[in-house]
């Protein structure tokens, strides 16, 4: 993948994916929802030296989706939060806050 | 047999100065696992954004923290920029790259301080802070603000820097440079100093790659990566190459960041060489449209601002990846096996700014 490129993705190639690129060498950078009229668009970055590439994961409001903490363990803060302040539902997160990592008066603001 | 027990760590500690929360589990006196809790102070700055036009968010974005508001303010800017196509003045490329680097070295001489509190050295705190009060001087000289500046806007600076004062900020710097060759000596030389950082707090190369580490955290351990490479602002014209260690202790990030702090001084030198005359503005026309990634070198390590516009004066979404919020797997690993006495200096290592993360 060139750099800046994003790779549209679907929910089941999310894990395959992740581990190619670990594979690759790769890491984490980070992982940013945006709220959309019918769900959520989930942008997954990974960088290698200064080569910066992602994968963009468009989902339903109620869809659940995998963890990628057992690939790459930072994801599990950055999944917490997309749970905390979006109430997206993500399975099998390392270690799970079950919504308790923001201590905020209210439930997923960024809804 | 050792006895196994959980000791809270923060949100109120005297080594922190804004509040983060960790279990300790320990074995006798020491760790084995740390879990973290954050979100103490969150703001929902992000939010925002939808209820703001997008030129005026730069006054949030540089609230994020008072520490780097240049910087956060710069890298909204450039971002919007890229979506819109501006091309910014060279002058005010190198005003950014000047004012950029003076915020790195009164970071990182602000986190010297904190350090050497953290570890009773006193007098050592009150050096690093006298030292920082002159960047605060000319910040304010400068911009009239010493924590928030307001002279980011999207299309270039709102202040100019007289020439006149740039070179009286050289001789400043010239004077400064000796007395933190002296005070470096005694943060790298002193064996009471070194008796606390040495040996502690390892992080390997391989753990610093695998668990997002970034920064002068990340560089001690032996990645030579720094953003400013990217090129952004006057980068691509200013030759310096990332300062490393291959140690990955806590005496590695210390010495990191005091090289970092001569190398910064090195940078304002070159940008005040190649500075050219000219405008510090262009004017900015529409709305944005579309979205981009934008990576920018702070002092704690690289910051990612995420920008998604959709046509209007409302931004759909603005994200800011922190540099803490990424170095916070990699501070829980250093602390595994590290004795609770030496908890508040590893910590104070990463070089945590919880108003970035609580943004």
């Amino acid at each position: 993948m060139k750099d800046g490129q994003i790779l549209s993705i679907g929910p089941g190639d999310l894990v395959p994916n992740a581990l190619q690129i670990k594979h690759d060498g790769y890491r984490l950078v980070q992982i940013c929802a945006t709220r959309t009229k019918t769900g959520y668009d989930l942008i997954y970055s990974f960088a290698k030296e200064y080569t910066l590439v992602h994968f963009r994961l468009d989902i339903p409001e109620n869809m659940e989706i995998m963890s990628i903490s057992n690939i790459f363990e930072p994801a599990f803060l950055y999944e917490n939060e997309i749970v905390d302040l979006f109430g997206v539902k993500i399975n099998l997160i390392s270690i799970d806050y079950k919504g308790q990592l923001y201590r905020i008066q209210k439930k997923t603001p960024f809804k | 047999m050792s006895t196994r027990s959980i000791v809270p760590f923060g949100p109120q500690h005297p080594v922190l100065p804004e509040p983060i929360h960790l279990d300790l589990v320990l074995e006798d006196e020491k760790v084995v696992e740390a879990v973290p809790s954050i979100g103490f102070v969150h703001r929902g700055l992000e939010k925002l954004v939808e209820k703001r036009d997008f030129n005026d968010y730069v006054y949030i974005a540089e609230r994020i923290c008072g520490i780097c508001s240049f910087m956060h303010g710069m890298g909204y800017c450039e971002a919007a920029e890229h979506i819109m196509n501006v091309e910014v003045p060279e002058r005010a490329k190198y005003l950014r790259t000047i004012w950029c680097e003076m915020s790195r070295i009164h970071s990182h001489l602000l986190w010297l301080g904190l350090l050497a509190d953290a570890f009773g050295f006193e007098s050592l705190f009150m050096q690093s802070w006298r030292l920082r009060e002159k960047i605060l001087d000319m910040f304010e000289y400068s911009t009239g603000g010493r924590v928030i500046f307001s002279v980011n806007k999207i299309g270039g600076q709102r202040r100019d820097m007289p020439d006149d004062m740039i070179r009286d900020f050289l001789s400043i710097f010239d004077g400064m440079e000796q007395e933190l060759k002296t005070m470096a000596a005694t943060f790298l030389e002193d064996y009471a100093v070194n008796t606390r950082l040495r040996g502690v707090g390892f992080l390997t190369e391989q753990q610093a790659h695998d668990l997002g580490a970034v920064g002068p955290f990340m560089r001690a351990s032996g990645i030579a990566l720094d953003t400013r490479k990217k090129g952004y602002a006057a980068y691509p014209n200013i030759e310096f190459e990332p300062i490393t260690s291959t140690v990955g202790d806590c005496y590695a990030r210390t010495d990191v960041r005091i090289h970092e702090i001569f190398q910064s001084i090195d940078i304002i030198r070159q940008a005040a060489a190649k500075i050219p005359q000219g405008e510090v503005a262009v004017p900015v026309k529409g709305f944005p449209n579309g979205e981009y990634m934008m990576r920018v070198e702070q002092p704690r390590g690289e910051a990612v601002y995420y920008l998604k516009a959709n046509g209007t004066r409302f931004l759909d979404r603005v994200r800011v990846r922190t540099p803490t919020f990424a170095n916070l797997p990699g501070m829980l690993e250093t602390l595994k096996g590290c004795q609770l006495a030496d908890v508040p200096i590893l910590i104070l290592t990463i070089d945590p700014c919880i108003s970035c993360t609580e943004r």
